[in-house]
This record gives structure tokens, sequence and C-alpha cells, in this order.
């Protein structure tokens, strides 16, 4: 789950992580008032869970309340990367001597926590990392011993840091990875966090990912999400505890498991089809999650077929019947739909479907060729 | 023999009394799994499938009454961890975690735990182990597989299962089949089954089941160069995926070119292992 960045910076905050004075605001009056207040000199960003909002031209630093109130009017009517712009961040504007890159995650092929830093930070430090590697440092943690002071030392060594920014910058490492444990993070990120004229370190970004998976332990950063900032779909998806990511065909796709789904649009592919999403109903999945499923994926009108992958293993077949019969009953639909159920209860949910008007395929070939069959008639 | 388990092995099922667990406790033993136990705090004394299967309240307690040398775990995600942690302090020999939803952040603590220890980690998020005809430690179907000389290890679920079912109407069997699990942190990866299946007299070829993320199969493919002799048929799911929801610049930094499918089947096919264009067709490669 993302943070938006003003969410994040309060977070920070709570951490004594040097963030610059700002406040949020939804109208363009509000953003005037704040700028007034904040000096004259501020930073207008846009609130959105996506990246590359600075080269969107969803960052813009402004001079006068009157040209905050103008700017902020122009971001809130934008939309970057599809999702709109409800809110901005005013941030006082600072003088900038010198960007640095700071963020921990998880290095999966480590398999551990990982620090990267850089002298060379700012919104094109992921092309520093690919043209100059050495600019980028980078240190594993051990998650049980934590993040150690000889490390810190280390990684200020290698960014080149002048000696006096040590102890402050020091302060602040730890800082963050005591937001990225605290929380249980999957990404805690500073891009840039700055050295101001005056010489203080100042984050002047932030972005947060949490995991999902950690989100029990978390209540008070689960109230943080927020739904309008995310695609409907996977919201809804989520909702009923598929999961869901719309793709750009034609034929729907409802499968159990991460892997056969992915599998199942591989195939659609192959046979020269397009799928119309990844949709993965987990496992043991209820009627009312087969219902729910089917109307999530015809709610996408440029589906024309859908094609209903289900491998029993602890979901059992019957069960997944029983939505499709429920679903086909409340949801008013003329598209065809082809199924494939094997293994528990297989012989079952065939009786349960015989009087619905479903197309059978026994193996993931003939289903995929069915549906593609459905889609494009000439080729059939 | 077959890898990781056989029939001689001595099992106990940590979360005995929930639904799942108490379900594939029945199923495992249908499939003459010797399950000799059950873990389920505060549930101690209790007996269970008929007063076939005793419950205790501690791992430790259990394995000192039956002698239990590996573990099943079907425990809630939140309680996973410490499930984990309290099989290996036992001194289990191999720990199979079929739970969902683990934090990755305990699991980044268990595996930094396991290092120098003798126990064997599958999972989390994984269906587990099945040697046909013989052992099965956790959920994968018994009835799609047949005994054989193929060894399969797969990152997926019901994909797995998939596959297995397409080898079992081939009529081609299995030696053993491994789900390692799909979770960014895990138990043993690709590597360490490859290498069991190298060294397994019973297994002449080998079946892996990739998909998009992380560089497994690009490791894989170096080890398969290096030390495989036993041919390889893969399948990589993912390459109609969209790209992944990008973690920030660290994970672009981290990740660099590695994770498509593209890379992950390209790097295979460099090393001599053939790769299936879908789950179907890999009977026919093997």
């Amino acid at each position: 789950m993302k943070l938006h960045e003003y969410q994040a910076k309060n977070l920070y905050a709570k951490y004594n992580i040097p963030i610059p004075r700002g406040r949020i605001a939804a109208s363009a009056s509000e953003a005037r008032r704040l700028c007034e207040e904040l000096g004259g000199k501020v930073v207008i960003k846009a609130q959105v869970l996506v990246g590359g909002r600075g080269k969107a031209g969803g960052v813009r630093l402004v001079k006068s309340p009157e040209e905050a109130e103008e700017v902020t009017t122009q971001i809130l009517s934008m939309k970057i990367k599809d999702l709109p712009v409800r809110k901005v961040l005013v941030d006082e504007a600072v003088s900038i001597s010198k960007e640095i890159y700071l963020g921990i995650t998880n290095d999966r092929v480590a398999q551990r926590p990982v620090l990267i830093a850089s002298g060379a930070g700012g919104v094109d430090i992921e092309e520093v990392a690919r043209k100059s590697p050495g600019k980028i440092a980078r240190m594993e943690i051990d998650p049980l011993l934590g993040l150690r002071d000889y490390q810190v030392r280390d990684i200020a060594l290698s960014i080149d840091l002048p000696r006096q920014f040590w102890r402050p910058f020091g302060e602040i490492i730890y800082a963050l990875w005591k937001v990225y444990t605290d929380c249980d993070a999957t990404l805690a990120e500073i891009n840039p966090l700055v050295i101001t004229a005056e010489n203080h370190l100042v984050a002047l970004d932030a972005k947060i990912d949490l995991d999902e998976n950690a989100l029990f332990r978390h209540p008070d950063l689960s109230d943080l999400r927020d739904i309008d900032g995310e695609d409907w779909a996977e919201t809804q998806g989520r909702k009923f505890g598929v999961s869901f990511v719309k793709m750009e065909g034609d034929i729907g796709c409802m499968v159990n498991g991460a892997g056969l789904a992915m599998a199942t649009m591989d195939i659609i592919t192959h046979f020269g089809g397009k799928p119309a999403n990844f949709l993965d109903i987990g496992g043991g999945a209820s009627s009312e999650k087969v219902a729910a499923a089917i109307r999530l994926i015809l709610a996408d009108k440029n589906v024309k077929a859908i094609l209903i992958n289900v491998f029993g293993g602890i979901t059992r077949c019957d069960e997944v019947a029983e939505g499709l019969v429920n679903a086909c009953a409340r949801v008013d639909s003329d598209v065809p739909m082809v199924v494939r159920l094997v293994g528990t209860n297989e012989d079952k949910a065939r009786r349960i479907l015989s009087g619905a008007s479903l197309v059978y395929a026994d193996s993931l070939v003939e289903g995929a060729q069915k549906a593609i069959a459905m889609v494009k008639p000439e080729v059939a | 023999m077959s890898i990781l388990a056989t029939n001689k092995v001595r099992l106990l099922v940590q979360g005995i009394t929930g639904n799942e667990g108490l379900f594939h406790t029945q199923q495992m033993m249908s499939y003459n799994t010797n399950v000799v136990g059950g873990v389920s705090p505060g549930k101690g004394g209790d007996w269970v499938l008929d007063g076939k299967v005793p419950v205790f309240d501690t791992v430790k307690n259990a394995v000192e009454v039956t002698g239990a040398n590996a573990s099943v775990i079907f425990v809630p995600a939140r309680y996973t961890a410490d499930a984990i942690f309290e099989a290996v302090d036992a001194c289990m020999e191999l720990v199979i975690c079929i739970t969902e939803g683990v934090p990755v952040l305990d699991m980044m603590r268990v595996k930094e735990y396991l290092k120098g220890k003798k126990t064997r980690l599958i999972g989390p998020n994984c269906p587990g182990m099945l040697t046909p005809g013989e052992v099965k430690i956790g959920i994968i179907p018994g009835n799609i597989s047949r005994p054989g000389n193929i060894g399969v290890v797969s990152r997926s679920g019901t994909l797995t299962y998939e596959v297995l079912y397409s080898l079992y109407k081939e009529k081609k069997g299995v030696s053993t089949c491994v789900g390692i699990g799909g979770d960014p942190v895990k138990g043993m990866g690709f590597v360490d089954v490859l290498e069991l299946f190298e060294a397994d007299a019973k297994t002449d070829a080998v079946v892996m089941i990739g998909e998009i993320g992380g560089n497994d199969e690009e490791v894989a493919a170096e080890f398969i160069s290096r030390q495989m002799t036993k041919p390889v048929a893969a399948f990589i799911a993912g390459i109609s995926a969209p790209p992944g929801k990008r973690m920030g610049h660290a994970g672009a930094i981290i990740e660099g070119g590695s994770g498509s499918a593209e890379s992950k089947i390209e790097k295979l096919k460099s090393v001599g292992v053939r790769l299936a264009d879908y789950p179907e067709q890999i009977a026919s490669l093997i």
C-alpha cells in the first residue's frame, strides 16, 4: 500500500526527520492562504500515488500567493497517469546546495533489507544507477542485528558526504530504519534529501510503501489508505478478496492462483487472443466471491468472452460452480463463458452447471481456443 | 529414495485444529503419510481425527513425546514466524510452511535465523511436497500424479497442479514434486532443490516452473549450466503480464533488467533448458 507524500512526511516528522514546513490543500484558495503563511515562496506538489509527478508538471515552484492560486488551479485539474489530482502539498521553498538519495527496501536477492544512498540524488536517480552504478552505495542490513553505527559511517564515506553532516545524516538514517521496521514498510525513501544553503539536511520528498500482509498490526496506517487515489477495480477486488489487474484485451479471465492466472493470460496471448484482465480468486473461493469476480470482469465493457479456469485443490469446483450460477442469475449479460473446472468435486460442479448456458473445455488449451473463437468468429 | 522426505518421516502439523490444518491432515494421512501429532497452543492433551492424532501445546513437547523430525505449518499468518522459529529451535530437519500472507519483514528475520541451522525450510505460501505413492506433506492433490523419474520444482501453487496433471495424462511419472512458494523471501530456492534432484538416483529429468519477479530463475540457469547433468524443461508464467507495480526508485535500482519473463526465458534457453509456451506443453518436452 502506497502512502501519499504528505502522509509519508507526517510519519517522518514523528520520527524527527526534518521536513520543510508545509500543509495540504484541496483548493486553490487554500493554497493561496498557505503560501502567504509560509512566506510567499513555496512549492506546489500534486498528491498522486504514482511516480513521475515532477516530469508531468505536477510539481511547481511559485513566488507569490496569486501564482500559488493560479498554479494550484491548474494542478488540481490535471490527471497524472490517469489519476486525478485531488490535493496538493504546499511546502516552503528551500534553497538547495546538494541532493542526496536515501532509501531502504527489501532486496529479494539478498533476502535482507538494503540501504541505498547516493550523492547524486534527485529525479534522475534511476538513470544514475544505470549509467554510473559506482555512484550508488548499497549496504545490506542484518534484520536481526539491525542497523549499526559503523554502517552509517561507511555509507557517509562512500557517498563523499562532508564530515560536518555525518551526525545529522546518521540520525536521519536511523530514523528511516525505524520507520521501515516499525511500519513494516517495503520501501522508505527520501529523494532528495537536501543540504540547504544554510547547511541543514531536509527531506524534500518522501515515499513509503507498506507491506499489505503486515497491515493487520498497523490499524492506524491502514486508515491512511486513499481509496479514491486507487484504481476502482483493484479496490473492488480487494474488498472481495480477489486480486485484479485490468488489461487492454477483450477476454476476461477468472482463475484460482496467481501463477495459473498468469499462465492463463499467457496461453490466450499465445493462441492470438488478448486477455482483458488478471484475476486470481485465491484458494477456497466461496460462491459470493466468484459472483463478485464475474461482476468485476463484466464491468469492463471491452470484455466479449470470459474464460474461467479453476484447478481445484483447496478450492472446490462445486463451490465455484454455485458462484457462477448465482452470478449468471443476478447479472444481466449475454457475454459467453467458457468454463474449465478440474479437481476436487469436479463431477458435482458439472451437475450444478448442466442447466446453465456455458461452454465446457476439458483442457486449458481447449478453453483458450474456444474463448478466442467467441471473440473472433472469423477465425473459428 | 525421494528427496526431502520419505515414508519414514515423523510429521507434526502446527495449527492442526484449524479448518485447513485438520482437513489437510486427514488428506495427508489418507495418502499414508506418517503424521505423529499436532500442535495447537491451549489444546494440548486433546486428540483429533477420531482419536488418531494427539495434540500438544508446544513443538518441544510434541517432539519429546513423538520423536517428530518434520513439521508442516497451517497457522494464521500473524503467528507464522513464531511457529517457524519454534520448529527450528526444536531441531526439525524439515519445515514446510503452507500459510500465505506472512509479512516480509518476519520472513527476513526467519531467513537470517536459519543461517547455520540444520533445518530446511520450504515456503511460506507454498503447496508443499509430494512423492507420488509414498509421502505427501502439504496440500498438493495426491490423485493427479503417479510415481516416476521426473522431478518437479515450482514457485507456483495451482499452476504446479496443472503441470502435474498434464504429466499424468501423458502417463509420465514424478519422483518428487516440490512447491517452493511464490513469496519474495522464502526458504529453499530453485537451486537448493535442483541440487537435490541432481543428486537423487530416482530422478532422471527435471521440470521447473517459474514466474516473473526476482531473479531465482536466472540464478537457477547459472546453476544448471555449471552443475546439472540431467535435462531440464521449464515454463515461465507472466510473459503477457503488465509491467509489475514498481516499488519506487529503490526497486528499479536493485532489480535492474532482471525479473521479466523475457529475461528469464532468454537466460534459461541459453543454457540448454527447453521452454514450454504453455503449461500443458511441458509433458511433450521431457
